[in-house]
């Protein structure tokens, strides 16, 4: 018998125009010890199951037919009360964000021994030496002070250390993990995995673990179910799924993936259920100025750039004390070439990047354009005319764009601020952009909020090509996004660079993606660059162990079928 | 930590240098004193004498100096109007107002706090939306309309609770009380319903949209994942996180219940220092007014001072930088 027998599970949301079911018919069933992966894409209905399971379904959400069963007997359709001596106990949760997760007012003691006291109770010396048990456990060093620490003393990774000590202070059957490591970074997010494999294992507790990243799946499932729309596509030991797919959605959605090992000339797009959007790349390159990249001559010179923050502000200058975001960082930037900067948080790369596009002031060192010096331009025409060559897209499609302004007046701004052009001719220029980016001219009249991800990223690509820069900077341009929608905003750009000519300076933390975007990559730790290579070069052999130590936490996708790729030559 | 203090406590000396100077420039520019002492039949040398007695012939610093020396002494002078010393009637009126902004205060925070908490926690049931409803017209209507309302219902038509005044006092040392008669209790409920009406509202309506919010936070979440009681998640997790924001706008709320008891004093001839206030500035009583000034901004001063001293109480993380500092 299975610990966790999940049977003709639906789920539906009644909305005052239509039912929507968000979970149809679904199967699924977890052992003790093993980790059962949950993949699709964000809408397939994975979190809600999760949710269903818990009994946590937001309002309107209701079971509309099927059983969820816990070692046999039934859990769903109990009352409230029932349900909450479960939960905790019985069934645990892991949420995506360890940052939000815990409550910022309470030592992590308080929160560790009052769920303790909740579930299993006894006395004071009982649940302390519980709870330090389990801080111990989850590998968090000097369990004794930490314990009595607030959460924001803790970092990310040891964070979500605490919510699995959390979850697993009651000895549950089940864990309930949704997308636990996607706010961290690649080797706090082994190490995580890690961790919940060893205790999956130890305490033969069934872990469902819900994620969209391949990787994950592939390196740390036991069992994988794919969904699509709220419906089980494909489910089967993780080997035979990843290796021989056979449902057609799955073997796209895996081909999409993009691989460490393998570089391609695109990234494949998944084309179940006929997605695709058309990208206009020769209507864009008929109007484009023609650029000549003098390959020979960096467009951007880089020298000794430094940034500092104040760390702890103070009225005399002896009592401030700064945080150095970037140190003396010296590269190059070629024309027409995309040039990669990767690091874990914090390493910097977000701050260069801004720098560049003149967000933060230079605490020390130039920047050059095009052999002039723009780190100290203070004339407003000078800096305006290098600006309208510089443009940023951004991480977050959902705040980078004003949710007040209507698409055509975002995508207008800068043609308009920049004085490009007037009257009628604005109008007839955005509805080219947006024609192009395959959008629709008619998505001028709408709001942002009218849009998915993807497509909003594809409004801010239109704005970011207004101008006609010669120069992009995309800070993580796709990590908020699925991998399907990655490959299609992955593919723009790259059109963007081989058909116009374009520079690109392309930060992520996503080393498979980068492996297939950049010609040069910089690695950052701690504000330094610790290595500049060509991008084969460095992951074919890395010359600094930080680098080498970051490509083998990349998560290894060797088992995933490589069904129609072919590797560039 | 005691470093902060000390940078507060350094702010707000300069806030009250600055009201100090506004006050004293009344002296200044608000009509001449001299006018108003002397009344009609006076001689220039009368003037000239009242002039030199008083200092106002010296320079303008040292005037202010002196001006702010007597005030950090608690001297403000002579009432133009009764001709006795502003502070001896300022202390005779303030128990007054500071019991009647304390019970308001009392009321507003403890009723404002309960009824933000029950409307957020049943949003959909049929008494939490009544309770919206009826704070709507707490929200609105102004105070003086609410006063006079509530006197024609309790102390009119029904005759239950006096109209004016504080009723019966009792003397305890300087201090004179309307809390230990029945009849100065009695007086006491329906200005300070006046006083309180509009804070308990906000109040209630500002702690049920903070409290919507954190209800849907992640850790609250979590917190029900891990199965605990909805008692436990509702006024440990999410309350205490609440009370952050809450804390400071009740602060200034507070301030302003002592400062504008003026219109509740006046509606309900409350013998405290908002009346003494609005009658001197009938009569132009400008020491009165600037002893008010003084007084209400120190007032000012120190519930911020207190406010910021309790977010320290209750959020870590300042408490963690400061202790970096």
């Amino acid at each position: 018998m299975s610990l966790l027998t999940i049977n003709d599970l639906t789920v539906e949301f009644p909305t005052r125009r239509q039912l929507f079911t968000a979970v149809d018919h679904v199967d699924l069933s977890v052992e003790p010890g093993e980790i059962h992966g949950l993949v699709g894409e964000s809408g397939a209905g994975k979190s809600t199951i999760g949710a269903a399971i818990m009994g946590l379904l937001d309002r309107p959400g209701r079971i509309a037919s099927g059983t969820i069963k816990l070692s046999g007997d039934q859990i769903s359709g109990l009352d409230a009360d029932a349900m909450r001596g479960l939960r905790g106990k019985k069934i645990s949760m892991i949420f995506q964000d360890p940052l939000t997760s815990l409550n910022p007012l309470f030592t992590v003691r308080e929160q560790l021994t009052e769920t303790i006291q909740a579930h299993l109770g006894g006395t004071d010396a009982e649940v302390n030496q519980r709870a330090r048990d389990l801080i111990d456990r989850v590998g968090i060093p000097d369990p004794d002070t930490r314990l009595d620490q607030y959460p924001h003393q803790f970092s990310g990774g040891m964070r979500q250390r605490v919510v699995i000590a959390l979850a697993l202070c009651t000895e549950p059957d089940v864990i309930i993990a949704d997308e636990p490591t996607t706010a961290l970074d690649v080797s706090v997010q082994a190490q995580i995995l890690d961790l919940i494999k060893e205790l999956a294992l130890e305490r033969q507790v069934g872990v469902i673990l819900i994620t969209h990243d391949m990787g994950v799946i592939a390196d740390t499932t036991d069992k994988v179910t794919v969904m699509y729309a709220g419906k089980v596509v494909e489910t089967g030991p993780t080997s035979q799924v990843m290796g021989q797919p056979s449902h057609e959605y799955t073997k796209s959605l895996i081909a999409a993936v993009p691989r460490p090992t393998l570089k391609l000339h695109r990234f494949p797009q998944i084309s179940y259920g006929g997605r695709e959007t058309r990208f206009a790349i020769e209507d864009m390159a008929r109007h484009w100025p023609k650029v000549d990249n003098d390959t020979s001559k960096p467009v951007f010179e880089i020298r000794n750039l430094t940034k500092k923050f104040l760390q702890r502000k103070g009225l005399l200058p002896w009592d401030r004390t700064y945080f150095t975001a970037v140190d003396d960082v010296s590269f190059d930037i070629r024309a027409g070439e995309v040039f990669g900067v990767v690091g874990e948080s914090g390493s910097g790369k977000s701050t260069i990047a801004r720098m560049i596009a003149g967000l933060y002031p230079v605490d020390g060192g130039t920047i050059t354009f095009d052999g002039q010096v723009v780190s100290d331009l203070t004339n407003r025409a000078a800096l305006d005319a290098y600006r309208k060559n510089i443009q940023m897209i951004f991480q977050d499609p959902y705040s980078s764009l004003n949710p007040r302004m209507r698409v055509d007046d975002i995508v207008a701004e800068p043609i308009r601020h920049h004085k490009l052009m007037e009257g009628s001719d604005v109008k007839r220029r955005v509805d080219e952009l947006l024609d192009q980016v395959g959008l629709g001219h008619e998505a001028g009249m709408k709001y942002p909020h009218e849009f998915s991800g993807g497509q909003r990223q594809r409004i801010s690509i239109a704005r970011a090509l207004a101008t006609q820069p010669r120069f992009l900077i995309c800070d993580e341009p796709t990590s908020a996004l699925d991998v399907s929608i990655q490959a299609q905003i992955l593919n723009i750009l790259k059109d963007l660079q081989e058909h116009l000519g374009l520079t690109l300076l392309f930060i992520s933390h996503d080393l498979p993606v980068v492996r297939q975007m950049c010609d040069r990559v910089a690695v950052m730790k701690q504000g330094k660059v610790v290595e500049l290579q060509e991008t084969n070069e460095l992951f074919a052999n890395p010359q600094t162990e930080y680098a080498g130590e970051l490509l083998r936490l990349m998560p290894k996708l060797d088992d995933l079928s490589t069904d129609g790729l072919e590797a560039e030559t | 930590m005691f470093a902060y203090i000390v940078r507060r406590m350094l702010q707000s000396v300069i806030v009250l240098l600055v009201v100090g100077l506004v006050a004293f420039s009344m002296f200044r520019f608000v009509g001449d004193p001299i006018d108003n002492m002397l009344g009609q039949e006076r001689t220039q040398a009368d003037i000239d004498r009242l002039r030199a007695e008083l200092g106002l012939d010296q320079p303008f610093p040292v005037q202010y100096y002196k001006f702010l020396k007597n005030a950090v002494q608690g001297n403000f002078g002579v009432s133009y109007r009764q001709g006795r010393p502003v502070s001896t009637i300022i202390a005779e009126r303030a128990p007054a107002t500071l019991e009647l902004a304390f019970v308001s205060g009392f009321l507003a925070i403890t009723m404002g706090i309960a009824l933000g908490v029950f409307t957020a926690i049943r949003r959909q049931g049929i008494a939490a939306n009544l309770i919206m409803t009826v704070s709507l017209i707490g929200v609105s209507l102004p105070t003086f309309l609410i006063g006079i309302l509530l006197i024609y219902i309790f102390s009119v038509e029904l005759d239950l609770l006096p109209s004016f005044g504080r009723g019966e006092t009792v003397m305890i040392g300087n201090w004179s009380t309307g809390f230990l008669t029945a009849s100065g209790l009695k007086a006491l409920i329906l200005p300070a319903i006046t006083l309180g009406l509009y804070q308990m509202t906000l109040i209630m309506r500002l702690v049920r949209s903070e409290m919507l919010e954190v209800l849907r936070a992640d850790y609250v979440r979590f917190a029900r994942a891990r199965g605990l009681s909805d008692r436990v998640i509702n006024f440990r997790h999410a309350l205490k996180n609440t009370m952050v924001p809450v804390i400071t706008i009740t602060g200034l709320q507070l301030g302003s219940i002592i400062a504008f008891a003026i219109i509740t004093e006046t509606v309900f001839q409350w013998p405290g220092v908002g009346l003494l206030f609005i009658n001197a500035i009938q009569f132009v009583d400008i020491p009165v007014m600037a002893a008010y000034l003084m007084l209400i901004s120190v007032m000012f001063v120190s519930i911020n001072l207190i406010v910021d001293l309790l977010y320290y109480a209750i959020d870590p993380r300042l408490r963690v930088d400061a202790r970096a500092t």
